[in-house]
């Protein structure tokens, strides 16, 4: 027993090391790589564009969720009034982040998982590798400069659909003055608030594409299970892992940033 | 083993490279030599080990030991500038072509040199249309690889290997999967292409007669290492058991039919 936990032990430690090189070489690679303007639009769009619809329909639910729960909770202490500062400040200081990320996740990060997964098991990899190509400046570097670029817009769209949710279920819904609502949104948001939650969007976008993208680059890797079977297995250990790490990576930043009153 | 001749200007010069995987023993100590600008076939059955020499040659696989030297230049890890040159200068064409399936024919070929030259872009796109006309696929130069038959892949696939121009290409299993007339075909184009542009070519591939008469030498790869290196006239005439299984089998096979259909009893090799 004690020799499986250490060799687990090892095995972890010289992933994380793998983990740590893998994703410092794709900021590497980036300098100097020929049309990777073209391949950054296009990580762009998949990673940005094609996931808006999800971040709107998400930001919106999660608002009026918000707006309804609040409502309630606020109007047995008669205080109603400060259900724009409620909402506000669970979106944009934790849930938007949090939630558009895990969005991300299931949407793109999981797509570049599949994606890379299939490129190695088809020795696409490899053809770039054996041509002398950086496969790091080729397939991966154009994703997180996409994740550091994209990941904050999506948050900040995340965040002004779930204020317009919280008024809706608030104001247009439960007849709250919509003036009491949007004033309490402004002086409730305070330029800190809005920089930790694009410093952990920018965070929790780069995790999401640096484990999506290592695990599918890597599974080929995976011991027991080869073919489509490591494609998928890979695949899902992305999306689990980055779930995971998003959520321990809010607690860490949280806990740093926290503004104590 | 029959060697080549000591004082054959060897391009690559591959000795005892041994691989294993867990407790699989795949190459038990690979010798081979490569003179410059010939094609040499390197034939096996199926699960010898020709595709994972292939690789370790190309430096996907690394050798567990053993020395290949390319050029007068030994490659391995810690000569990084030894293996960069060894890559500008060679190609390779992968048994399932390994196009970029998200790339048109164009890009595909393009993306050599567009990901390691300085080359203008308007030369590439020169040099990349003139590899496509060559192996006219220059009317498919827009269309995905998954929209073009398994023929014009392994086309692609070649046209990608020579639009660098290089000095060596490793060619896996280039007819794996085509009918006879296409098979014909693919080694046909290798031979014309190694006579226009002068590289030296290895190839693996169990397609004995194609390879006999596209060849310079051929060698035999069985149980880990080489058992026949040598032109493909001294092949057809060697008396070694294991050239001799590998060369005759169609005429084996000819037989245990035979007796099967007469009602006798046969042991395939397999069985025993």
């Amino acid at each position: 027993m004690i020799r499986v936990t250490g060799q687990n032990t090892l095995r972890m430690v010289q992933e994380l090391g793998d983990f740590a090189l893998f994703s410092s070489r794709a900021f590497t690679a980036a300098v100097g790589s020929r049309k990777i303007g073209r391949r950054i639009v296009r990580a762009i769009y998949e990673q940005g564009v094609r996931c808006v619809p999800v971040i709107v329909i998400v930001g919106l639910f999660t608002g009026l969720v918000l707006g309804l729960q609040g409502f309630y909770v606020l109007n047995r202490f008669g205080s109603e009034g400060l259900l724009g500062t409620l909402v506000s400040l669970t979106l944009v200081r934790e849930l938007a982040p949090v939630l558009a990320a895990l969005m991300l996740v299931g949407q793109a990060g999981s797509a570049l998982a599949a994606e890379l997964g299939i490129q190695r098991n088809s020795e696409q990899i490899d053809a770039l590798e054996t041509m002398g190509a950086s496969t790091h400046a080729y397939l991966i570097s154009p994703r997180f400069i996409a994740a550091l670029l994209v990941f904050p817009i999506q948050t900040a769209v995340f965040s002004l659909v779930g204020l317009f949710g919280g008024y809706l279920s608030g104001s247009v819904l439960l007849n709250l003055q919509s003036g009491v609502y949007w004033s309490a949104v402004y002086n409730a948001v305070q330029p800190e608030d809005v920089l930790e939650c694009f410093t952990k969007a920018a965070v929790f976008g780069l995790l999401t594409i640096a484990i999506c993208a290592y695990n599918g680059f890597n599974a080929h890797r995976r011991r027991g299970s080869t073919g489509a079977r490591a494609v998928s297995a890979s695949t899902t250990r992305a999306v689990v892992l980055s779930s995971i790490v998003v959520l321990a990576a809010d607690y860490i930043i949280t806990s740093l940033l926290v503004h104590k009153p | 083993m029959s060697a080549p001749t000591p004082d054959l200007d060897l391009f690559l010069d591959i000795r005892g490279v041994h691989k294993r995987f867990g407790d699989n023993v795949v190459l038990a100590g690979i010798d081979l030599a490569v003179p410059r600008g010939s094609v040499i076939t390197v034939l096996g059955k199926s699960g010898t080990g020709k595709s994972v020499f292939l690789k370790c040659l190309a430096g996907i696989v690394r050798p567990d030991a053993g020395e290949i030297c390319f050029d007068g230049h030994a490659l391995n890890a810690s000569n990084a500038a030894a293996r960069a040159e060894f890559r500008r200068r060679c190609s390779y064409l992968f048994q399932g072509n390994a196009l970029l399936d998200s790339l048109t024919a164009l890009e595909n070929v393009a993306l050599p040199l567009e990901q390691t030259t300085q080359i203008p872009n308007r030369e590439i796109r020169e040099r990349s249309l003139e590899a496509l006309r060559q192996l006219d696929l220059d009317k498919h130069r827009d269309r995905y690889p998954s929209q073009l038959s398994g023929g014009m892949q392994k086309r692609l696939a070649l046209a990608r290997a020579i639009v660098t121009r290089p000095e060596l290409v490793l060619f896996d299993e280039p007819t794996a999967g085509l009918d006879p007339i296409r098979r014909n075909h693919v080694f046909e184009m290798i031979v014309k292409y190694q006579r226009q542009f002068g590289f030296t070519a290895v190839l693996v591939t169990h397609d004995l007669p194609e390879a006999l008469v596209a060849s310079d030498q051929v060698a035999l790869l069985d149980a880990g290492r080489m058992q026949f290196q040598g032109t493909p006239e001294a092949f057809r005439l060697s008396e070694n058991p294991m050239v001799c299984a590998f060369r005759d089998s169609s005429h084996a096979l000819r037989d245990t039919v035979a007796a099967l259909r007469r009602g006798e009893t046969v042991t395939t090799e397999e069985e025993l």
